[in-house]
């Protein structure tokens, strides 16, 4: 009951604030999405961290003729995912405040039917139900770029649209192949393949997309095949990351969007992505990821470098930021390649922290939108003269997007590259590759303890050294951006009124009511990131501990499936016929 | 012969229900005039419901009455037919002598029987509708023939009446002289059957083909019967005529003609292909892996109609989607569309039914058919309600003008709540769009495919329905999204609420039957079974003659 809730909450706010009063539209969202957060907050309570498997697990019947059932249920992955997703609900409407004047009924019941669609997608234990959510949320981000983007909005928006429509209509002929595969077993092949599987297979010929049962079956499939499989759901779900070639929405959308868009894009929506990898592609074609983790890599560590050279040149704030999360991601995939725990580990912990760290730089810049309208570095310089506490939180979370130790930024991005140093065969001395001996010590739990060069695996230290590159560019271009935006002469947009003690733009007089540097609300909503930020970066521990059960459990099935490599599973079905 | 019309019961309710709509549309009471659409709906609520409760049971069918290859489907085609003949029936309210009444209301004129369409568009209206029930029945070549020409005739002439202007009149000429070649089409092939077995019932013919194979003249008679009928179904190369035709005749009869002659042309491909290919299963063998095999042959079709159905259905998809995203105008693009849907239905002929193995609804390719035709009737005749519920305001001429561009539709959301997210809803469904019901209609479809070992076609399909959101997105957020031209002159409801009311059903349907879908997909599930092994063909040459098709 607890996830449904959860997606209930938000999707009843939505209607709540459709059919309401305009003016009290904001307050009845705000109202839903607090009600989501403390729901969350309370499943977070409840959920037992130590536990490895799913939790809060429900499944009711729906299209039983196609298999299909709505079953929800999370780990600590999706758990951890989805409180981040109730984090950011209400910080969204919060800065959407002052942003937002026009049409708001639309804005607010559409950003909280978003938000059931995301948490619907990190709850999911149906294959289909994790599809229709994935979908839906199409709709909604691409309502709030299309009617409150800036000037490019339409084009960005259908853009977005495509690019992800058209990736997961052919992820979703993989998850059909996955399914088909799964429905010619019966539960004499499967025990024959694998002994260690006790799942109940339903009857031959019978379809089912219920994630558990496809999970074990999927892995029976020959090599080749999880190839096929896998390219088809990278190709939805890479779009999504987004990984370097199909990355040319990205920055498009999110300079488009609205503040509060960006935020949920950055912070949620492309995680929709590289969890969708984690638990999908991983599970479903292991010895497929395993032999094109290299590849998949090198596109990475292309987008790392490529990203952050356009973040060099790049004179629009939002539109850096942007290119940022394409280097970013680059480094969560390339964690989430090394297929040890320790990249995994840094892998889940990148994506919550790229989502407080981004999406907060996403509402400085938008705060300054507000009051600049313009968000080109040659109109800004020397803010910090102006706009202290802004100043202060921009450095703060430019610095925690760098990757400086002490802040959530430095700990997944080390760790991501620490994974990919460390899977190398070439290491020679595989003694801790299965994940159940490795030693528990560390400040950092076991993650972060492996002992060097000590995980199978096909990346090495070319890979970490050349991706390492990538942090330096990323400084380079951050505080490249920092010192000329917050330190330096002050530059105000031409024709800004540089005297007055409002913050407003010269003509508009509608944005008069912002005072020159940030209102208790804009504190409010910046500082349960900047503490989390803080948390996350001087303690770990309590996030990769309870992250090390599910990730633990997922490279045993990489590491397993990839040694049994050797003997083709589809032989042994061959033999059951 | 008796035992024949206990299947034709609703045939013959709508039969006696034209006739009294014939002779009632011509009273000179206005109000009695008036009652004729009512009659109509009577009579066809009345067929609905007595093919839905009465239908005979299919498991007692024998060869000689009824139809054998699809036996389950009898029903469940007739109930569809019904309930979409119902929504359309909605929107056919006041599509003829609507000036004609008006004059006569405003006293400038009497009745006069020979300037009223009343009778005629209503009494063509439900032939058209029995037709296509007795397309379902068909056990011969020529009733099928028969049946398939009393659906499309009535269509010519209800596109020539549907509108004043003189681009109706055009359609239906056209439309005409397309339809014909189309029949002559599937007449020569289906006189080539009937040279090759010596037979016209379509029992016998495959209980020939099963035992002495599929000779060249039959062949050649099979493929050109599915060319001619795939311009019921307004697949590539038959297309031609679509968007012409569909936007010459006004909306609703636009909507009429993406259903109906669909639906005939569906109902006789699956027929044919049953003969050719489905009946051929060997019957009760148990369903081990080897049995059913996953490669091309799989699909139980002989390889020249497996090919030709395979191009036709990836050519149909790809050249609806593409030139659809070229046009401005709704009918038209929804016209292209309707190309394209017909291109994704055919991804289920080619998949087929599967072996023993496959009878569930997800392996089916036939159920997925016969459900994805009610998910298209039924989102179709909502954005199609949608046009045909709204109008502008007389011209000089004195006719209502209809609206047509994608720029008409543009605020309706804010002017015309219920119209406009009827528009969304039901455009957000025909592209496929989770959790709404043509996404469940797709799925069958890419279930059944790569059951089958069509992967490349769900490939295809895929792609394709992205090349489709482009265009459905246009539609679907027009009334939603941007804001009407000041300048443009502003376009009204029209008076005929009861259109209203059909764009407003479909979209609920299209809402609720996604939600409540699974009894529905367990109807389509038996009435995808295919007969398999034809019963009274006994011997063990049977199993030869199965090698053979393969």
């Amino acid at each position: 009951m607890m996830l449904f809730s959860l997606i209930l909450a938000p999707l009843a706010s939505a209607f709540l604030v459709a059919l309401g009063p305009a003016a009290m539209a904001r307050r009845t969202a705000l109202a839903g999405t607090a009600v989501t957060f403390f729901a969350a907050c309370a499943a977070l309570y409840l959920f037992n961290w130590s536990a490895p498997g799913y939790q809060f697990e429900q499944s009711l019947p729906w299209l039983q003729q196609v298999g299909i059932n709505l079953s929800v249920g999370v780990d600590s992955v999706a758990m951890m995912l989805i409180a981040l997703t109730a984090l950011l609900g209400p910080i969204c409407v919060q800065s959407s405040k002052t942003a937002i004047t026009d049409r708001v009924k639309t804005y607010y019941s559409w950003l909280l039917v978003l938000q059931a669609a995301m948490t619907g997608v990190f709850a999911s234990r149906d294959l289909i139900l994790f599809y229709i959510c994935f979908e839906f949320t199409l709709a909604p981000m691409f309502v709030l770029i299309s009617l409150y983007g800036s000037t490019n909005r339409r084009k960005a928006a259908i853009k977005f649209f495509l690019y992800t429509f058209t990736g997961s209509v052919i992820a979703l002929a993989g998850f059909v192949y996955v399914a088909w595969f799964s429905s010619r077993l019966t539960p004499g092949i499967v025990n024959a393949a694998d002994p260690s599987l006790l799942h109940e297979f339903p009857q031959l010929g019978k379809w089912t997309f219920d994630l558990a049962t496809l999970e074990q079956a999927a892995r029976l499939m020959s090599p080749a095949k999880q190839g096929w499989v896998l390219l088809a759901l990278l190709a939805g779900f890479a779009v999504k990351v987004p990984l370097f070639p199909v990355h040319t929405w990205l920055p498009l959308a999110h300079t488009e969007a609205p503040t509060a868009g960006s935020v949920i894009l950055a912070g949620v929506l492309l995680k929709l992505g590289t969890y969708a990898i984690y638990r999908f592609a991983l599970p479903f074609c292991p010895v497929a990821i395993y032999e094109h983790a290299p590849l998949i890599s090198v596109l990475c560590i292309v987008g790392i470098l490529y990203g952050g050279l356009i973040c060099w040149v790049q004179t629009d704030v939002k539109k850096l930021v942007a290119y940022s999360s394409v280097a970013h991601l680059g480094f969560c995939i390339l964690g989430m390649m090394a297929l040890n725990n320790t990249g995994i580990s840094g892998s889940i912990l990148y994506m919550i922290n790229h989502g407080l760290s981004t999406g907060a730089l996403f509402l400085l810049i938008g705060m300054i939108y507000e009051r600049y309208h313009t968000r080109s570095m040659k109109e800004l310089g020397g803010i910090a003269a102006k706009m202290p506490i802004w100043a202060t939180f921009m450095v703060f979370f430019t610095m925690a997007s760098v990757g400086l130790p002490g802040l959530n930024g430095f700990v997944s991005e080390f760790l991501c590259i620490l994974g990919a140093f460390q899977a190398s065969s070439a290491w020679g001395s595989p003694t801790a590759t299965l994940p159940n001996g490795l030693p528990n010590a560390g400040l950092w739990g076991s993650a972060g303890a492996a002992h060097p060069g000590s995980t199978l695996g096909s990346l090495g230290p070319w890979f970490a050294a050349v991706a390492g590159i990538g942090m330096i560019v990323a400084a380079i271009y951050l505080l490249y951006m920092v010192g000329k935006v917050v330190w330096g002469p002050l530059v105000e947009p031409h024709g800004h009124d540089s005297h007055g003690g409002h913050g407003g733009h010269g003509e508009s007089e509608s944005h008069s009511v912002l005072p020159t540097d940030l209102c208790a609300r804009e504190i409010g909503v910046l500082v349960p990131l900047a503490v989390l930020c803080v948390a996350l970066g001087v303690y770990p521990k309590p996030a990769l501990d309870a992250l090390s059960g599910p990730v633990s459990d997922t490279v045993r099935v990489v590491q397993t499936a990839r040694s049994n490599a050797t003997i083709p599973a589809d032989s042994v079905k061959e033999a059951a016929r | 012969m008796i035992d024949r019309l206990q299947f034709l019961w609703p045939e013959i309710i709508l039969f006696i229900t034209t006739c009294v709509v014939m002779v009632i549309g011509l009273s000179k009471t206005y109000l009695r005039r008036k009652a004729t659409a009512l009659i109509a709906g009577a009579g066809i609520a009345l067929a609905t419901v007595w093919a839905a409760t009465r239908s005979p049971d299919a498991e007692s069918v024998t060869a000689a009455a009824g139809q054998l290859l699809l036996p389950h489907m009898v029903a469940y085609a007739k109930t569809l037919i019904g309930i979409v003949g119902l929504m359309l029936l909605l929107l056919m309210a006041g599509t003829v002598d609507r000036e004609e009444e008006a004059q006569i209301a405003a006293g400038r004129r009497s009745f006069d029987p020979l300037r009223s369409n009343r009778a005629e568009f209503y009494a063509f209206y439900l032939f058209s509708l029995t037709g296509l029930m007795l397309c379902a029945d068909a056990d011969d070549l020529i009733w099928l023939f028969l049946a398939l020409e009393l659906t499309s005739l009535p269509t010519y002439i209800m596109v020539a009446i549907s509108t004043a202007q003189t681009r109706g009149r055009e359609a239906g000429v056209k439309y005409f002289f397309l339809g014909a070649l189309g029949a002559a089409t599937f007449l020569y092939g289906f006189a080539l059957i009937y040279g090759a077995t010596g037979s016209t019932n379509l029992n016998t013919i495959a209980s020939h083909f099963r035992t002495d194979g599929i000779s060249p003249l039959a062949m050649a008679g099979l493929l050109l019967s599915l060319l001619g009928v795939s311009f019921k179904i307004a697949a590539v190369p038959m297309h031609f005529y679509t968007p012409d035709v569909y936007e010459g005749a006004a909306p609703q009869v636009s909507a009429f003609l993406a259903f109906v002659p669909k639906t005939a042309g569906f109902i006789s491909i699956l027929l044919l292909c049953a003969v050719a290919g489905w009946a051929y299963l060997p019957a009760g063998q148990a369903g081990s892996l080897t049995t059913v095999k996953a490669a091309p042959g799989g699909t139980q079709l002989p390889e020249l109609m497996r090919l030709m159905l395979w191009v036709m259905a990836a050519l149909t998809m790809t050249v609806g989607n593409v030139l659809a995203v070229l046009q401005t105008s709704v009918k038209r693009l929804l016209a292209y569309s309707s190309v394209a849907h017909s291109g994704y239905m055919l991804v289920g002929v080619v998949a087929g039914p599967g072996g023993p193995a496959d009878q569930g609804f997800t392996s089916n390719g036939v159920s997925a058919v016969l459900f994805y035709l009610l998910c298209y009737g039924v989102m179709n005749v909502g954005c199609f309600a949608v046009l045909a519920a709204l109008e502008r305001s007389p011209g000089r001429d004195g006719n209502f003008r209809e609206t047509e561009t994608l720029a008409d539709l543009r605020g309706l959301c804010t002017t015309h709540p219920a119209l406009g997210w009827s528009m969304v809803i039901c455009s957000l469904s025909l592209l496929g769009m989770p959790p709404l019901l043509g996404f469940f209609g797709k799925l069958p479809l890419f279930t059944a495919g790569i059951r089958a070992g069509e992967l490349p076609l769900v490939v295809i399909l895929g792609l394709n329905s992205a090349i489709a959101a482009y265009y459905y997105l246009r539609m679907a957020f027009a009334p939603f999204l941007e804001t009407p031209d000041a300048s443009a002159e502003p376009v009204i409801a029209s008076p005929f609420r009861v259109r209203q009311l059909a764009a407003v059903v479909s979209a609920g349907g299209v809402v609720l039957l996604a939600i409540l879908g699974n009894s529905l997909m367990e109807e389509c599930r038996k009435a995808g079974e295919v007969r398999a092994g034809i019963p009274f063909v006994t011997g063990g040459k049977a199993e030869h003659a199965s090698a053979a098709a393969d």
